[in-house]
């Protein structure tokens, strides 16, 4: 048994006090990344949930040129990033395009950023840390502020759980039972933002889409039911997570040597790994036939 | 200023010309891109590239190559699968996919870093010859790609249904514009950076989209605010060291709100349509 | 104008023992239908009944698993020319940078490759469909902004371009007010006299149509039944269509059909839907 140990886990791997912080820290994310993520699949906004990732790296490489933790920066460019889209409309592609832009000019704002903090700092790695994600070297408080976050935002997620849901498949119908839909958007792009800010903290803002989006679609394939789809989302989640961190710490061993693979590549594997598998079984059938107008109108 | 090498370094003249062709191109296939509204793909696309391009430089290849294989291959995997699942989700999936092995790429590489940013956000001594020959060439299939498929695909933009009982083949159609998206990506990449090429695509098509709402009109403005757009970063970019996609960005951000504001005034504040008066008849 | 003369017992439309088979279920079943020149015809059924999937076969984008289809005496295919098809609505986002008349000029060659080549010929064609559907007056405007009757007429415009001898509209009252609907039936009827063409109008609710339509194709659950309104709104005929009791009332000049007493759909309203016409389309 000690010898399988050995041969799946590289040495140091229990012992060391950053894995079991990345092992934490990974698993909480990924789990609230699930459930939010089956929301951002039906309500369609995988867009906004990408580009809440690349807000937030804007306003990571200001606060890394403030001196400030990156995690604020995350924080708060994708907190107001997050109210300025919704307020921006309502139709779908207006929204799409006018998200786009706002996204455009934060990225410009991000590459002036990034340029002062390599010019000026001198720390050439800032860049890739804040793109990619730094979670073996995260500072022991953002652990805590990350998992306070994120039990606030599970806690959040079951208040509005039925009305979210309700007016996340049918707005007409929710508003008509008197759900106010304006203020349960608005509270469920924040959550996502907040979500979605603390997976670029750690994987990077160019992939804590992957978290977001690829466990959730996975488990959609799974089932229908939401209560099943939310919880396969979180279980693909983690798995992806954990055996991520565990490839990318192993990865030190293996040659050329003393070069690891990033975690945010085998989490981003993995889940891609998952999608395809559950793809392959196929065994749900299709939601209506083909020829019905809401797949002609979605195709 | 005219000095100052703004028009005689070497590189600035290849700036100047793949710069111009990149806004040129990025006009017309935005047009489209706006049209069908797919901001997302136009997001995704060069970020894939992107990848591509850092796996050129491992394997110590043309990084434009990897560029173009990663854009036009994720634009095709989207085009293939993107009709039987919710599009955008497969737009996310293929662009974790290609960032996933992007990240790998770049951790194995060493000394990237710097050409990884340049590749990014954009820097004027990016562009070689052969590069510009390279964009060139590849621009102006784009182009031809664009023209031909015009028709077809406006139509099915418009509506699958009408097309398809047109006997237009939507599918291939379809899977043609993402191809000549990817290679456009790809193009643009190098010149404004694989995280501002999208703006470039949508941006002066959907300011130009406030403005008027004749297709011919609006592609010439779009044309028009592209390369405004495209010069003056150049000329700034030159000038302060800053990044190209910063300025780009933002004058981009400034048109749309502009053209967003002046349209909205236009239209008399308010989102109805004003109808021609009809010749003496009484409605 | 094409000049193919059909005799009057001579069908347009013919589809003998069709089956449809898609996955598991069975989508139509044993369907013989003919149609003949210049007739109206309401195609009425409840959702899922096979109504979209009849329209795609005559249009040659599917191939029943049996039996055989004839449009105009030869094999349905994809393409046709002398059937122009009219789409239920158009998703464009309010600032898209098309015309009313963009639109309808796609009706004549949107299916050709490459850029339209502007010509006389062409606008004067265009303007002389958008006279005929009454729709001259937002022909400049925006077509992202206009209502669900004045884009409908524009739909219709763009499949009459082709001088068809056949138009299939497929729930084209569906997102429209009472008074729209109304509007779009008579405007119609009228074309479909004035230029001898067939028409196959797919609806919920027959009763806008009831003054128009010559004969009705009644579609419950795969099963389908045509004849005059007369003949087919009754209990037995809609009883044996849908395999279980069914009764036909006669309310204020309307027809409605209810699940009978004491069988599976006991009481359940079976074909007609109210429109909720708040939504203030108006034409």
């Amino acid at each position: 048994m000690s010898h399988l140990l050995a041969l799946l886990f590289a040495p140091g791997f229990f012992q060391s006090e950053e894995v079991m912080n990345a092992l934490l820290l990974g698993g909480v994310v990924a789990a609230i990344s699930g459930v939010i993520g089956v929301f951002v699949v039906i309500r369609g906004q995988a867009f906004a949930g990408h580009a809440m990732g690349d807000f937030g790296g804007a306003g990571a490489a200001g606060a890394f040129l403030a001196g400030i933790n990156t995690l604020w920066g995350f924080l708060a460019f994708g907190v107001l990033a997050a109210i300025g889209v919704e307020f921006l409309g309502n139709r779908a592609r207006e929204r799409d395009l006018a998200t786009g832009i706002i996204l455009a000019v934060a990225l410009g704002v991000e590459a002036l950023f990034l340029y002062f903090d390599t010019h000026f700092t001198g720390k050439v790695g800032a860049p890739m840390l804040i793109l990619f994600g730094s979670i073996f070297v995260v500072a022991p408080s953002t652990v805590s502020i990350v998992t306070g976050l994120t039990i606030a935002s599970a806690v959040t997620i079951c208040l509005i759980y039925r009305p979210l849901l309700l007016s996340s498949i049918d707005p007409e119908l929710a508003r008509a039972r008197g759900v106010p839909v304006r203020v349960i958007s608005l509270a469920f792009i924040i959550l996502l933002a907040v979500v979605v800010e603390e997976g670029s903290l750690i994987i990077g803002a160019l992939l804590s889409t992957a978290l977001l989006i690829g466990p959730a679609a996975a488990a959609l394939r799974l089932t229908h039911k939401m209560g099943w789809a939310v919880l396969w989302s979180v279980v693909l989640g983690i798995m992806a997570m954990w055996i991520g961190i565990v490839l990318a710490y192993d990865s030190f061993q293996w040659p050329p040597g003393g070069h690891g693979w990033p975690v945010s590549f085998f989490v981003s594997v993995l889940i891609l790994l998952f999608y395809f598998l559950v793809r392959l079984r196929g065994k749900l059938p299709k939601l209506g036939i083909t020829m019905s107008r809401r797949a002609m109108q979605d195709a | 200023m005219l000095n100052s090498g703004l028009f005689t370094e070497t590189f600035m003249v290849h700036a100047w010309i793949s710069g111009t062709m990149v806004a040129i191109l990025s006009a017309f296939v935005g047009f489209f891109v706006v049209i069908r509204g797919s901001a997302f793909v136009a997001h995704a696309l060069p970020k894939a590239g992107f990848a591509g391009a850092a796996g050129a430089v491992l394997l110590g290849v043309n990084p434009l190559y990897g560029l173009s294989l990663f854009a036009v291959g994720g634009a095709l995997l989207i085009g293939w699968i993107g009709k039987r699942e919710r599009n955008d989700v497969i737009t996310a999936l293929t662009l974790v996919a290609a960032l996933g092995t992007g990240a790998l790429f770049l951790a194995l590489t060493n000394g990237y870093a710097s050409g990884a940013y340049a590749l990014l956000f954009g820097q004027i001594v990016g562009v070689s010859a052969p590069q510009v020959a390279d964009t060139a060439v590849l621009g102006f299939v784009c182009l031809l790609g664009i023209a031909f498929l015009y028709r077809p695909l406006l139509l099915a933009s418009i509506s699958q249904e009408i097309a398809q009982s047109r006997g237009v083949p939507v599918r291939l159609v379809e899977m043609a514009f993402l191809v000549v998206v990817g290679l456009a990506a790809a193009i643009t990449v190098p010149v404004v950076g694989a995280l501002l090429c999208f703006s470039l695509l949508i941006g002066p098509t959907a300011a130009s989209s406030y403005l008027t709402c004749h297709p011919g009109k609006a592609l010439v403005l779009a044309l028009l605010f592209s390369l405004v757009t495209v010069w003056t970063s150049l000329v700034l970019a030159f000038f302060s060291g800053w990044p190209i996609g910063f300025f780009v960005s933002i004058i981009v951000g400034l048109l749309y709100i502009c053209s967003r504001a002046v349209g909205f005034r236009y239209s008399g504040g308010n989102r109805l349509v004003r109808h021609r008066e009809p010749a003496g008849a009484v409605r | 104008m094409r000049s193919i003369a059909f005799k009057e017992d001579n069908p347009i439309l013919s589809l003998q023992d069709i089956w449809v088979r898609l996955g598991e279920r069975c989508v139509l079943k044993n369907v013989n239908i003919q149609a003949y020149p210049g007739e109206f015809i309401g195609l009425i059924g409840a959702n899922g009944a096979g109504k979209s999937t009849l329209l795609r076969v005559i249009l040659g984008l599917l191939s029943p698993s049996q039996g055989s289809v004839h449009v105009f005496g030869r094999p349905a295919r994809k393409g046709d020319r002398l059937i122009g098809y009219v789409p239920q609505k158009v998703f464009l986002d309010p600032n898209t940078p098309l015309r009313g008349r963009d639109l309808v000029a796609l009706g004549l060659d949107g299916h050709r490759w490459g850029i339209p080549l502007p010509g006389k010929q062409r606008q004067k064609r265009v303007d002389e469909i958008l006279e005929a559907v009454d729709a001259g007056r937002y022909a400049d405007s925006p077509v992202g902004r206009l209502s669900g009757g004045e884009q409908q007429r524009l739909l219709i415009a763009q499949a009459l371009l082709t001088d068809p001898q056949l138009l299939l509209l497929d729930e084209p009252l569906s997102n429209l007010d009472i008074k729209s609907a109304y509007e779009v039936v008579r405007l119609v009827s009228r074309i479909g006299h004035e230029r001898g063409v067939a028409v196959i109008l797919v609806a919920h609710d027959m009763n806008p149509l009831l003054q128009v339509m010559d004969r009705v194709l009644y579609l419950a659950d795969g099963n389908a039944a045509m004849g005059r309104v007369e003949d087919i709104f009754r209990n037995d005929v809609l009883t044996k269509l849908y395999g279980y009791a069914v009764e036909v009332l006669h309310v204020n000049g309307r027809i409605l059909v209810v699940g009978g007493r004491d069988s599976e759909a006991d009481g359940r309203l079976l074909s007609m839907e109210t429109h909720c016409c708040g939504a203030g389309d108006i034409a």
